[in-house]
C-alpha cells in the first residue's frame, strides 16, 4: 500500500464571493509526482495555495475543509503555520529569489531553523545545489548576487532553496512556464530526480508535461475536481467526456 | 482671435511663468549664497556668538543642529519603521485601520508651531525635561514620525509579494521575513526618504522655540562627558539651533553684523539641506544601481 | 512515519513573532497616543480662557482689540484670524496659476526639462527652511515694497508672497501627479477633433483634474495657515486689521510665536494664546477633511 503524504478533504475557497475550489478531496501519495491541469481560472493554482496556507495572505480569501499532512491538519486554526510551512515547500512560476547572494538563498532557511554551524552550513548549500543541478554553474560565484543568473538558473535556485529545509511536500506552480525549453526540460528532469525524496504536486498548463512527469494527474474544471487517476489513465482512457475533450484540446 | 495664436500665446505664457519660477529659485539660491558666503570663514563656524558686538559666529548653533538630528533621528527611525510595518504587514483592512490611517493623516498636517507647544506643556513642563536638546528632539520626533511612517509603508510596498511568499514558504516567521527579507529591499527608498526627512529636521525652528529652546549656553568643546552641565554632549541642556539662531538674529539681534551673521548662517543651512537633498539622490541611485545591475 | 520526530521543533518562531507584533503596535500607539493627548492638552488649555477666566468666546473671536495687559484686558482675535486667512488665501491666489502652469509645462510642453530640471527646481524650492525664506523676505520683498508702495513694506502682501513660493512646491507636484495621471485617450481624442493644445488644456484637462487641482491648492493653504517663523518675520505683528496689504498686521501664528515666551503659563494672558492655538488646531481639522472630501470625489 502506497503511503499519503498529503491529504486534502472537501476543500472550499472563496475569494470574497466568488467560490473559487468546490468540496476538492485529494490524496496526493507519498514520492510520486502529482499534476494538477485544467484551463485557466479553474482553481488548480488556488487549491495548490491552499496547501500550505499560502492563501492566508489574501484578506478576502476563506479556506474551509481538513487537509492532513500526515496525523496533522494543516487548515486547523491552532496549527502553527509557520512550522508548517517548513515541511511543505514551494517553487512559484515565476523564478524570486531573495535579493541576496546565490549562498544566501540557500542558507537562510536552514540557518532559520536551527543550523548555526558554518561547516554544516556550507554542506547543505552544496548538496542543495548539488540535487538542484546548478552546482557546477554557480560553485564559484556563490558569494555573487542570486539576481545575476539567467531565469532558467533562478528557478533551479529557488527549488534548491526549497529542499535547503527538508520539506515532505514541494508544491509547484507552473514552475517552467516563464522559461525557455532547454530550461524547461532541465526542470522537468530535475522533478523526476526529486521524486525519490519528496512528494511533488505541480501546477500545470502543459498537458505533455503533466504526461512526462506526473505519476497521477487531477483534472480540475471550474473549481471542482473532474477526474482524478493514473496519468496515463488520464491521458489515454478518460472516463469523463470533458477530461477526453480538454486533453484532445477541444478547449482550455 | 484664432485658436492657433490663442494657444500661442498661451503657451508663451506656461514657458515664461515656468522660467520664471526656475529663475525664483536660483535667484533665491543665489541671493543666500552670493550674501552670505563672504561672511562664511572658519572663525565664523566656530566661534561662539556676540550678543552685542561685532564678529560673533555660530559654531555652538552648528553643533547644536547636527547634535540634535543625530538624536531626533536615534528616536524617530525605530518608531517610526516599526509603525510603518505595523500599517504595511500587520494592520487588517478595516475600520480601525482607517482611523488610525485619518490619525496619522492628521497629524502630520498639524502646524508645526502646534507640535512645539505641545512640547512646551508636555515635554518641558509636565515631564520635567526644561528647554533641552531632549525636549527638541522629541518634539521633532513627533513632527517627523508620520513621514517616517510613510517612507516606510512607501518602502514596504514596492518590495514585491513574491519575495515574501518564498520566505514565508520556507517556514520562516513573518518577523524574521520582514527584517531579513522586505526591509533590506525597501531599504533604498527609506534611506532617501530618511535623508530627506533630516533636511526638513535640519531647518525646522518653530516647533523648537519652546522645546529646545532660544539660548545656548556656553559649551565647554574639551569636556565629553554626557553628565556633565557643560558639555556639548548633555542631552539636558538648552540648545539653540542654527534654525532658531537665524529667527532670534532678525527679530531680536543687536549685534551690528546682524544681517551678515543671518546670511552666513542661512547660506550654511541652505548648503546643508542642498546637501542632503543631492545625497538621497545619489544614494537612491547607486542602491538602485547596486541591486538591479547586479549582472 | 519517520520524520514525525522532525516536525516536533522546538518554536522559538511564536516567541519572535509576538516580539514583532508588540513592538510594531507599541510604535504605533505611541503614534496615536501622541496626537490624541496633543488634542486633549491643547483644547484643555485653549478652554481654559473661557471656562477658568469667564472670557466670552464670542468678543474673542469677534472682538477687534487684543490688549492682553490692558485695563480690563481685552482679547480680541479677529485681528490674528483675518491676517491668517487673508496671507494664506492671497498666498494660494498667487501660487495656484503659477503651479498649474508649471505643471502643464513639465507634463505637457517639455517632460524632458520638467523632470531633468524643473522637478529638482520643485523639490529644492520645497526643502528650503522656512526661516530661510523670512530672512529673504524681510531682506529682500520688504525693502522693495517699502520702496515701492506707501507703508513700512511689511504687511500681508509681503507675507502671502513669501508663503506663496513655500506652498508653490506642494501645488506643483500635485497639478502635476494629476495631469500625468490622465488616460492618454482623453487628450487624444480631443486633438483628434482638431482643438489646439491649450483648447484641449483649459476644455479638458482642466476641468477633468480640478478636484485633484483643489486638493493641491488646500494643502498648501493648509501649510500657509500654519506656517509660524517665516510669516511672524515679514508681517510686522501688529495687533490689528489692517487698512491696506501694506500696513502692519499679524497672524495666529505670529501673536503665538512672539508672546507664548512673555508671558505666565496659567495667566490669562497665556491661556488666551493657547486659544489662538485650538483655533489653529481646528482649522486644521477642518482642511483635512476638505481635502479628503476632495479626494472622495477624485475617485467617483
Amino acid at each position: 500500500m502506497i503511503d499519503i503524504a498529503l491529504s486534502a478533504k472537501q476543500l472550499n475557497v472563496h475569494y470574497g464571493e466568488k467560490h473559487a475550489v468546490h468540496d476538492v478531496s485529494l490524496d496526493f501519495a507519498e514520492k510520486e509526482v502529482t499534476a494538477l491541469i485544467g484551463p485557466s481560472g479553474c482553481g488548480k493554482s488556488t487549491f495548490l495555495r491552499s496547501l500550505n496556507r499560502m492563501n492566508d495572505l489574501i484578506p478576502s480569501c476563506r479556506v474551509t475543509g481538513d487537509i492532513w499532512l500526515k496525523d496533522q491538519n494543516i487548515n486547523g486554526s491552532d496549527t502553527d503555520v509557520v512550522a508548517l510551512r517548513k515541511n511543505i515547500g514551494m517553487v512559484w512560476q515565476r523564478p524570486n529569489p531573495f535579493h541576496k547572494s546565490i549562498y544566501e538563498n540557500i542558507a537562510f532557511g536552514p540557518r532559520y531553523h536551527g543550523v548555526k554551524n558554518k561547516k554544516q552550513l556550507d554542506e547543505i548549500v552544496e548538496q542543495s545545489l548539488r540535487k538542484a543541478a546548478i552546482w557546477e554553474e554557480t560553485k564559484d560565484r556563490l558569494h555573487k548576487s542570486a539576481l545575476a543568473l539567467s531565469g532558467g538558473q533562478q528557478q533551479r535556485l529557488c527549488i534548491a532553496r526549497t529542499i535547503a529545509v527538508k520539506p515532505d511536500v514541494i508544491l509547484m506552480d507552473e514552475p517552467a512556464s516563464a522559461l525557455d525549453p532547454i530550461s524547461t526540460s532541465k526542470i522537468e528532469e530535475l522533478i523526476s530526480e526529486l521524486k525519490q525524496d519528496y512528494s511533488i504536486v505541480i501546477v500545470t498548463h502543459n498537458m505533455h508535461q503533466a504526461a512526462r512527469v506526473s505519476d497521477k494527474t487531477a483534472f480540475f474544471l471550474n473549481g471542482h475536481v473532474v477526474e482524478y487517476d493514473k496519468t496515463e489513465t488520464i491521458f489515454t482512457n478518460p472516463t469523463n467526456q470533458r477530461t477526453n475533450d480538454y486533453i484532445t484540446g477541444r478547449f482550455g | 482671435m484664432s485658436a492657433k495664436t490663442a494657444d500661442k500665446i498661451a503657451t508663451g505664457v506656461i514657458v515664461f511663468i515656468t522660467g520664471l519660477i526656475a529663475l525664483a529659485l536660483l535667484g533665491l539660491l543665489g541671493y543666500i549664497l552670493f550674501r552670505g558666503l563672504g561672511h562664511i570663514s572658519w572663525h565664523f563656524l566656530t566661534s561662539p556668538p556676540e550678543t552685542i558686538r561685532k564678529g560673533g559666529g555660530i559654531g555652538p548653533q552648528l553643533f547644536n543642529s547636527l547634535f540634535l538630528l543625530v538624536l531626533t533621528m536615534i528616536i524617530t527611525v525605530p518608531l517610526g519603521i516599526g509603525a510603518g510595518i505595523y500599517m504595511s504587514e500587520y494592520a487588517k483592512a478595516g475600520k480601525i485601520t482607517s482611523a488610525i490611517r485619518l490619525v496619522v493623516e492628521v497629524l502630520s498636517s498639524f502646524p508645526s508651531i502646534i507640535v512645539g507647544l505641545f512640547g512646551l506643556l508636555v515635554i518641558v513642563n509636565k515631564f520635567n525635561l526644561g528647554f533641552s536638546l531632549l525636549s527638541g528632539a522629541l518634539a521633532l520626533t513627533i513632527f517627523n514620525l508620520p513621514l517616517m511612517v510613510r517612507i516606510t509603508e512607501q518602502g514596504l510596498r514596492s518590495v514585491p509579494v513574491q519575495q515574501k511568499e518564498a520566505s514565508l514558504a520556507l517556514g520562516i516567521s513573518k518577523w524574521k521575513t520582514i527584517r531579513s527579507v522586505q526591509l533590506p529591499i525597501a531599504l533604498p527608498i527609506v534611506l532617501s526618504g530618511s535623508i530627506l526627512a533630516a533636511g526638513r529636521i535640519f531647518g525646522e525652528a518653530a516647533a523648537l522655540l519652546f522645546t529646545a529652546g532660544m539660548s545656548s549656553p556656553r559649551l565647554d568643546f574639551s569636556d565629553w562627558n554626557p553628565l556633565h552641565n557643560d558639555s556639548p554632549l548633555n542631552p539636558l541642556r538648552p540648545a539653540e539651533t542654527l534654525a532658531v539662531h537665524i529667527w532670534k538674529v532678525n527679530s531680536e539681534g543687536l549685534a551690528p553684523d546682524a544681517t551678515q551673521i543671518a546670511a552666513g548662517a542661512s547660506a550654511v543651512l541652505i548648503i546643508t539641506v542642498l546637501l542632503f537633498n543631492l545625497g538621497a539622490r545619489a544614494l537612491g541611485r547607486y542602491m538602485h544601481n547596486r541591486f538591479t545591475a547586479s549582472k | 512515519m519517520k520524520k514525525s520526530n522532525d516536525r516536533e521543533v522546538a518554536t522559538p518562531h511564536l516567541a519572535e513573532e509576538w516580539v514583532g507584533k508588540v513592538y510594531t503596535f507599541i510604535c504605533i500607539l505611541f503614534l496615536i497616543i501622541t496626537i490624541f493627548s496633543m488634542v486633549y492638552f491643547v483644547a484643555s488649555k485653549g478652554l481654559s480662557t473661557f471656562i477658568v477666566n469667564g472670557v466670552n468666546v464670542k468678543d474673542l473671536l469677534t472682538g477687534l482689540k487684543w490688549k492682553p495687559d490692558g485695563e480690563p484686558p481685552m482679547f480680541g482675535a479677529l485681528p490674528f484670524i483675518f491676517g491668517s486667512f487673508s496671507t494664506s488665501i492671497l498666498a494660494a491666489i498667487i501660487a495656484a496659476p503659477l503651479g498649474f502652469c508649471a505643471a502643464v509645462f513639465m507634463v505637457e510642453l517639455s517632460p524632458k526639462i520638467g523632470r531633468t530640471f524643473m522637478q529638482p527646481v520643485i523639490e529644492l524650492l520645497a526643502g528650503i527652511p522656512s526661516v530661510v525664506y523670512g530672512f529673504v523676505g524681510l531682506s529682500v520683498i520688504v525693502p522693495l515694497f517699502r520702496d515701492l508702495f506707501p507703508g513700512q513694506g511689511v504687511g500681508i502682501a509681503a507675507g502671502s508672497l513669501v508663503l506663496a513660493f513655500m506652498i508653490l512646491p506642494t501645488i506643483t507636484t500635485i497639478a502635476t501627479d494629476a495631469l500625468a495621471s490622465l488616460p492618454a485617450g482623453l487628450k487624444e481624442g480631443s486633438y483628434a477633433l482638431g482643438a489646439t493644445r491649450w483648447q484641449t488644456i483649459y476644455r479638458i484637462v482642466l476641468p477633468t483634474t480640478l478636484p485633484a487641482q483643489m486638493t493641491g491648492i488646500v494643502l498648501g493653504i493648509a501649510r500657509a495657515f500654519g506656517e509660524a517663523l517665516a510669516v511672524q518675520m515679514v508681517i510686522g505683528n501688529a495687533p490689528h486689521i489692517p487698512n491696506s496689504l501694506f500696513e502692519s498686521t499679524s497672524t495666529l501664528t505670529s501673536a503665538i510665536t512672539l508672546s507664548m515666551g512673555n508671558t505666565a503659563m496659567g495667566s490669562v494672558q497665556n491661556n488666551a494664546l493657547w486659544s489662538l492655538a485650538l483655533i489653529l488646531m481646528l482649522m486644521t481639522f477642518v482642511f483635512v477633511f476638505i481635502i479628503r472630501w476632495l479626494e472622495g470625489r477624485k475617485k467617483l
